[in-house]
């Protein structure tokens, strides 16, 4: 059996299954329960300066449903923890204290000043936990007082910050980064710069997920006002891919360790992000929408695709899909692929048919026997192998895209004579 | 052991006589609707609406109902039959839209389109609101004879293109077999008479009941008097066994019975202890199963041939066998027995199909004791009995001949429903109705371009 064990930037867990900084993480009852349910760690709700505490509305999640499917994306305008730090810390130190194997980070958010980051550090330092992750990222609220995506948004800032609590800890230090920016490998840059041991990604995406047609407001609608919140959930995780893939490909960043975090909801998405160099994974909407005991699916899933590719460790497949992430203009011109329609699968949906006339090459011709049965077959000549076809049809393996081998060698886009910068 | 002539009322409480004519088939929840919508594949060239004989856009009102638009998804159903709240019930969507889903493929399950249909329509009359207006006044003039599916799918269209309909019923009420002759289980609440005030309120339509062809009505009058006319007839005749004794009091026509069963109280209706019914067709199940729904003790069927060669569907089927109704096939009756009382048992040969693929009498004979038994042979247009009104249509095997657009031999008059042939569906009805109204109102149009 796969061995789940994580070793990310010197935190150990017994998997790499950590929930995200989030409502699910907010107070030693519910890190409790998550513990019990077998979570390989977490990173704490983000703790604030000391003093009154940030104060939440009413309501505030809002999600996006596909054809019946709740909750696909979520999006919240909770802030960080409206709790008394001296609370959190001390339920911190006593959930670590009974769950020593477990992974325990603690995400912060303070002003901008070296001051309060060394305060804050010097408290948590007290709890025994494992390390810090700066929340970077928050996209509303706290970002208008300068802090999360306001730090996150500006790569000196990220480095600024992140120097002064590698100065001022001993504990490994991870930044978390915000996906509200046009490119993530200038803030994983700075990070970096900054002396950061790991950092995690993404944090939410600003948004407005629904707009109630009754109160004419967004929702989360408070008192028939709404305003933007971080969106998150099975949506997001595309774009977190691609934000992780550019940080493990890039030169100044790559083999930093990476936490990934984005819609994350089962042992595939898990695998997908370790395939592309995460080193441990967080998740929130997810238990957000079933509770905590999908970690037992998430584990026993993972621990036996490992095992069916002969995987003993996350170390044996952890970042393989990273040397095959390129730029387009390296992809070869020259590969071709059609589809095949297996009409032994086929259910006469017409889907296939429809959104290829529709919608892209006329590829696909359609015939009726004398008895009614529709059937559907590839115009080989007319099919460009866009793959739209197999991407719509409901029945798994009824239609595939066969490799077509047309004698022709590796030719990329900078080699290829449409291109007027063809260097060939 | 009872005395023979056991037919009673009573048999069950008056609760458990309601609550066996409950709903068949319970109403979809929002919930269910929903989820039922998003398995729907949105199929193109959908073999669901090929299988409609009046050619609904399935997939699309599917659709509507999955985006939260039941009003529209109700407007797409009647915009194509107008009876679709009727159809939605008692279509056997087993032999039709639901068969030919390729969910059946892919899951051994089709998308429960008639669930889906009613959840539609019961939505839209829930509000009252009426969302098809008539065109202006045509001044064209239309007879429609018989206020059944077709002959109401028919003023409908009309109405709705502006032309005057005056609809002639027979009976006290409008509706046809929507109204008399459909399973009470299938049809709660005064559905039917509902409907047929919905499809009247779109106004042009003037109904006059208790005038019959033949009687009040004469068709050459008709021709005379309105620019067309369209026969919705039915049936007027029921088959007989052929048999002596058949007028023996205990052996009724199964739709006969039905009709009271819709039309009385429920608990002041008699049925007997042991009832036998003749007959393979869904209104030998309908029958059986309400006779057992009254109280009856047994219930039996006896069908000549075999499961597989009857009429009612696999579906109907079920539901006399979930019943308790017992299905006795390849058996046909020989001899009624009676005493003066009346009826006491059937005596049946049992059938075999012989090497010429003909049904034949095996020799061997059985009885089945009873107190009561329906006849369910079927029904036919007997054109006699309206005098000689019909006598200038072609007519053939009791059935009035049409064109595609349900044009008879007399250009001017049409037809549509049980008295044309095809396959006695409410659902071919209103499709012969709707296409016969586009025809008159195509021909109208000819007329007025070219005048």
């Amino acid at each position: 059996m796969a061995d789940l064990s994580c070793n990310f930037a010197g935190v150990k867990s017994p998997n790499p299954f950590w929930l995200a900084s989030a409502p699910p993480t907010d107070k030693q009852y519910n890190v409790e329960r998550a513990f019990e349910a077998g979570w390989g760690g977490v990173v704490w709700k983000t703790l604030g300066e000391a003093g009154p505490p940030v104060v939440n509305v009413s309501s505030r999640y809002g999600a996006v449903d596909y054809n019946g499917q709740r909750m696909v994306g979520l999006n919240n305008i909770e802030l960080i923890t409206d709790r008394p730090l001296e609370v959190n810390l001390q339920e911190i130190t006593a959930v670590k204290k009974a769950w020593p194997d477990r992974a325990m980070v603690v995400s912060l958010m303070v002003p901008c000043e070296e001051s309060a980051w060394k305060n804050i550090l010097q408290q948590v330092e007290q709890t025994g936990c494992d390390a810090v992750e700066l929340n970077f990222g928050c996209p509303h609220g706290m970002s208008e007082r300068g802090m999360g995506s306001a730090v996150g948004q500006v790569p000196k800032y990220i480095q600024m910050v992140a120097e002064w609590c590698k100065t001022h800890t001993y504990l490994p230090v991870f930044v978390k980064l915000t996906p509200n920016i046009t490119d993530v490998r200038f803030a994983a840059r700075a990070a970096h710069a900054g002396g950061a041991d790991a950092v995690s990604l993404i944090n939410t995406i600003n948004s407005i997920v629904s707009v109630d047609l009754d109160q004419m407001a967004p929702q989360p609608t408070v008192a028939g006002k709404g305003t933007h919140g971080g969106y998150c959930g099975p949506a997001v995780k595309p774009i977190a891919m691609h934000m992780v893939a550019d940080i493990a490909r890039d030169e100044q960043t790559r083999g930093m360790p990476i936490s990934g975090i984005g819609g994350i909801s089962n042992w595939r998405d898990a695998a997908e992000f370790i395939a592309l160099n995460c080193g441990s994974v967080q998740v929130c909407t997810a238990a957000m929408r079933f509770g905590f005991a999908i970690i037992d699916e998430m584990t026993n899933g993972l621990s036996n695709w490992m095992d069916s590719k002969g995987y003993r460790t996350l170390d044996d497949f952890r970042g393989q899909a990273v040397p095959n992430v390129t730029d387009w203009q390296y992809l070869d011109m020259n590969y071709k692929t059609i589809a095949s329609i297996d009409p032994g699968k086929c259910i006469e949906c017409g889907l296939c048919y429809v959104t290829c006339e529709d919608t892209s090459h006329q590829a696909i011709s359609k015939t009726k026997t004398a008895d009614g049965k529709r059937i559907y077959t590839v115009i080989d000549d007319e099919c460009v192998g866009c793959n739209l076809c197999n991407l719509v049809c409901p029945v798994p393996e009824c239609i595939s895209m066969v490799e077509v081998d047309n004698g022709l060698p590796y030719m990329n886009w900078t080699q290829h004579p449409n291109n007027p910068m063809s260097n060939t | 052991m009872k005395p023979v002539h056991d037919i009673a009322n009573g048999r069950l409480s008056t609760q458990q006589i309601q609550d066996n004519f409950s709903d068949l088939h319970p109403p979809l929840t929002d919930m269910q609707a929903n989820a039922e919508a998003a398995r729907c594949l949105f199929c193109h060239d959908a073999p669901c609406i090929e299988a409609c004989p009046t050619e609904i856009n399935i997939p699309g009102f599917i659709r509507r109902i999955a985006m939260g638009n039941a009003t529209g998804a109700a407007t797409e159903i009647l915009s194509a039959n107008i009876m679709g709240g009727t159809c939605a019930n008692v279509c056997p969507v087993e032999e039709l839209c639901e068969l030919k889903c390729v969910m059946n493929t892919a899951e051994h399950k089709p998308i429960t389109i008639g669930l889906l249909q009613r959840y539609a329509t019961d939505h839209l009359f829930a509000q009252e609101t009426q969302p098809f207006q008539r065109a202006a006044d045509s001044g064209k003039r239309v007879a429609v004879v018989g206020a059944g599916p077709a002959g109401l799918a028919c003023a409908h269209r009309l109405a709705m293109h502006g032309h005057h309909v005056d609809l002639f019923e027979a009976r006290p009420k409008a509706g046809g077999l929507n109204e008399y002759g459909i399973a009470a289980y299938k049809m709660l609440d005064e559905r039917a008479a509902k409907e047929v005030q919905f499809i009247l309120d779109i106004g042009g339509i003037t109904l006059h009941t208790g005038k019959a062809l033949g009687v009040e009505l004469k068709l050459a009058e008709l021709r005379s008097e309105y620019d067309s006319v369209f026969l919705g007839l039915g049936h007027n005749a029921v088959n007989h066994l052929g048999l002596d004794g058949e007028d023996s009091p205990g052996l009724f026509n199964a739709v006969d019975y039905i009709e009271k069963i819709r039309q009385q109280d429920l608990t002041g209706l008699p049925v007997g202890r042991r009832v036998l019914v003749i007959g393979g067709g869904n209104t030998a199940i309908d029958i059986a199963v309400q006779s057992k729904k009254l109280g009856a003790e047994s219930v039996t069927i006896v069908y000549r041939r075999g499961q597989q060669q009857m009429s009612a569907t696999w579906h109907e089927q079920e539901i006399a066998q979930t019943n308790g109704v017992l299905i006795n096939t390849w058996a046909q009756p020989i001899a009624i027995q009676h005493d003066d009382n009346g009826l006491t048992g059937i005596t049946f040969e049992k059938t075999r199909l012989n090497d010429d693929g003909r049904l034949e009498g095996t020799g061997e004979q059985f009885e089945l004791a009873a107190d009561m038994a329906f006849k369910a042979i079927g029904q036919a247009l007997d054109a006699t009995a309206v005098g000689d009104e019909l006598r200038d249509l072609n007519i053939q095997r009791g059935r009035i001949v049409i064109d595609d657009e349900r044009r008879t031999s007399l250009p001017d008059v049409y037809a549509g429903g049980d008295c044309v042939a095809g396959t006695d569906l409410t659902v071919a009805a209103v499709q012969d109705g709707k296409l016969a109204a586009e025809a008159i109102h195509k021909g109208f149009s000819t007329e007025v371009q070219h005048g």
